[in-house]
């Protein structure tokens, strides 16, 4: 599915990535438009993270990599070399990760690492790049940058680590924000006020934000699109509004029901539950990735699955018709 | 009538050194905690992370010992009780079932430890208990003799399940059961908490940083802020009239999914508890949005309302 759509900042068709013993991300496209928040969500092993890491060319090692293309602001980045790609990381393309801890280094102070992407994409002075810092700072909600700028990541508190992660992705003005389960390590109250951040400097820079998460919740209130990843396939796509007022493959409806919601669960009632495990898929596996824990499955699930429309925008990778509840009720 | 647990007036304080010259300051991690559960019911304990649920976890299982104040289990101090005795009356299921389980050890011998550590308890007979606890807690008997790195999360939360209920315990204390598990898993576990539970009259401490995952399994509530029961009530109260604005304001930030609401605006400003240094008067004022003049200088100390317990004084009538 080749669409070229106008205001994609990124485009990934048919992208395949595997290891010598498992298939980790199997035919995976997307889009992500400008000013918009894309959400890829899953539960973990769905190939998720490295559908993301694909992007940038950050694979570990012994991963390889394979799609139809991987367009950035209409660049292909898998003509690209490893320096070219270097060159767009943390400019043009900007990550931030779950626990900014392990993404800091702990000898260095922040300012210090604040300060180098900026010195290094910008050929600016330290000077110049300690102001944009701390310029950027005040912009994330911390108080007295010049003082955060000479601290180490260890002094900072979680919730403050993050910001800091976010005020470092954005030092070059990024087009594109890769966010991988940025709020998954903080408390509820915390993870709030971050993501309240995220979605307010989104709406104001106009960026385009590819936000990896395992959370519905964080799916419903932050995104326009979503994408529902299972066994390295994405199972599902379409907007938000789409996908959880109608959700159709089975897995995504699977999954809604899994999750208590306050003030929704009834006590003493059973969760909805997915029986069985997310399976490791070989390579050369064939056909529906859920299908073992599909309750609708049939022998014909093990051969490719179509691709089918609910509408226009509205995907989902699964042999039954659109309306299959209603006619399976 | 006697409770299946008491906690009286519970302290905690640790020694710590900020680097390795700093001075020693005192963090008091559980602060005065008071409660009583009934048979049969479940304690949900919720709080941000380094409000001491999990040190109140870890007295309550005798891992730690308190400062001061006490526990009793059926009305006896569970100081007075060897650790044998002890391991009939609770048990734990832990968090990270990666880490609670011998990965040298086959299914068998780690669901069987808890008998055989009793000595009393015939070989055939334990045999036999592992085996139902097993079948109970949904593991196949051929996976019985397969070790802990073969199992998936979920199987292996089961087998930590089998492993707390072997010895029919009356309290099994839950740290974060399900946190490290997937949400189509922690939905299974979930489920097999609240049977068994039922089935076999269990009396829960279920610790939990997820409100959602506390408001399906627990019966009562204890939102915990700096060492301190803040708010306690029945579930279905709690819930829906929360009455302390710390609990306010938790309920507030869990992202429910229904798209079109956005992300809440919590309103707790950009300071962060710290248990080294606990606030005068009400240890939540410096964050809370209703602060009044008097809650710097009063402390709301066991404020009770509509039979609930409320640590604030915009509880007290006027």
């Amino acid at each position: 599915m080749t669409t070229l759509v106008p205001d994609a900042v990124l485009s990934v068709d048919n992208l395949r990535v595997s290891f010598a013993r498992t298939e980790a991300v199997r035919g995976v496209s997307l889009t992500v438009r400008r000013g918009e928040t894309h959400c890829v969500v899953g539960e973990s092993g769905c190939g998720k993270s490295i559908s993301a890491l694909s992007v940038t060319n950050l694979l570990p090692r012994g991963a390889t990599r394979t799609a139809g293309h991987i367009r950035f602001q209409g660049q292909d980045l898998l003509a690209m070399s490893e320096r070219q790609i270097a060159r767009l990381r943390g400019d043009k393309i900007a990550m931030i990760f779950q626990e900014p801890m392990t993404s800091l280094n702990p000898a260095y102070t922040i300012g210090s690492q604040m300060s180098e992407v900026f010195e290094r994409h910008r050929r600016t002075t330290r000077r110049q790049a300690m102001d944009r810092a701390a310029e950027l700072l005040t912009r994330v909600g911390i108080a007295a940058p010049a003082m955060r700028l000479g601290q180490y990541p260890h002094q900072l508190s979680g919730g403050l680590r993050q910001r800091m992660m976010i005020a470092m992705a954005l030092m070059c003005d990024p087009e594109l924000l890769i966010a991988d389960e940025p709020t998954t390590a903080l408390d509820v109250t915390v993870q709030a006020q971050i993501l309240r951040l995220l979605q307010k400097l989104q709406r104001e820079l106009g960026l385009a934000l590819l936000l990896i998460t395992h959370d519905l919740g964080v799916v419903a209130r932050m995104a326009q699109r979503v994408s529902v990843m299972y066994a390295g396939e994405v199972v599902e796509t379409g907007t938000v509004a789409e996908i959880f007022a109608a959700p159709t493959h089975p897995y995504t409806r699977g999954l809604l029901d899994c999750i208590p919601v306050p003030g929704m669960t009834r006590n003493g009632e059973p969760l909805g539950n997915i029986p069985g495990v997310v399976p490791r898929l070989l390579p050369g596996f064939i056909g529906c990735g859920f299908r073992d824990r599909c309750t609708m499955a049939t022998p014909e699930c093990a051969e490719t699955i179509p691709l089918r429309d609910v509408d226009g925008d509205h995907r989902y990778l699964c042999r039954l018709p659109p309306d299959w509840k209603r006619t399976a009720a | 009538m006697t409770h299946a647990i008491e906690v009286r007036n519970l302290y905690c304080e640790f020694q710590q050194r900020r680097g390795s010259l700093g001075a020693r300051r005192a963090v008091r991690a559980v602060d005065g905690v008071t409660f009583s559960l009934a048979a049969g019911d479940a304690l949900g304990v919720v709080g941000e992370s380094g409000c001491g649920k999990s040190t109140l976890a870890r007295l309550i299982m005798g891992l730690l010992t308190p400062t001061s104040g006490e526990v009793l289990v059926d009305g006896r101090s569970m100081a007075r009780m060897d650790r044998r005795e002890r391991a009939r009356l609770i048990q734990p299921i832990f968090q990270d079932p990666f880490s609670s389980l011998n990965p040298r050890q086959r299914i068998r011998d780690i669901v069987g430890l808890p008998l055989a550590s009793q000595g009393d308890i015939p070989k055939a007979r334990q045999v036999d208990r592992v085996m139902e606890m097993l079948a109970r807690v949904g593991i196949s008997s051929e996976m019985a003799d397969r070790m802990p790195g073969q199992l998936s999360g979920g199987q292996r939360q089961r087998v930590a399940i089998a492993r707390a209920l072997v010895l029919h315990p009356r309290i099994v204390v839950c740290d974060e059961p399900t946190s490290a598990l997937d949400v189509s898993v922690q939905a299974q576990i979930l489920n097999l908490l609240a049977e068994l539970r039922r089935e076999l009259g269990l009396t829960y401490l279920f610790i939990s940083h997820n409100l959602a995952v506390v408001e399906h399994i627990a019966t009562e509530v204890a939102v915990m802020y700096l060492g301190r029961i803040v708010e306690q009530a029945p579930v279905q109260d709690l819930f829906h009239a929360p009455a302390h604005p710390y609990t306010q304001a938790l309920l507030a930030s869990v992202l429910t999914p229904h798209p079109g609401l956005g992300i809440p605006d919590v309103g707790l400003g950009d300071t962060y508890p710290d248990p080294s240094n606990i606030p005068s008067g009400c240890r939540f004022h410096p964050r809370c949005p209703r602060m009044l003049a008097k809650c710097a200088e009063t402390m709301p100390d066991n404020i009770r309302k509509d039979g609930r317990l409320v640590e604030c004084l915009l509880a007290i009538p006027e």
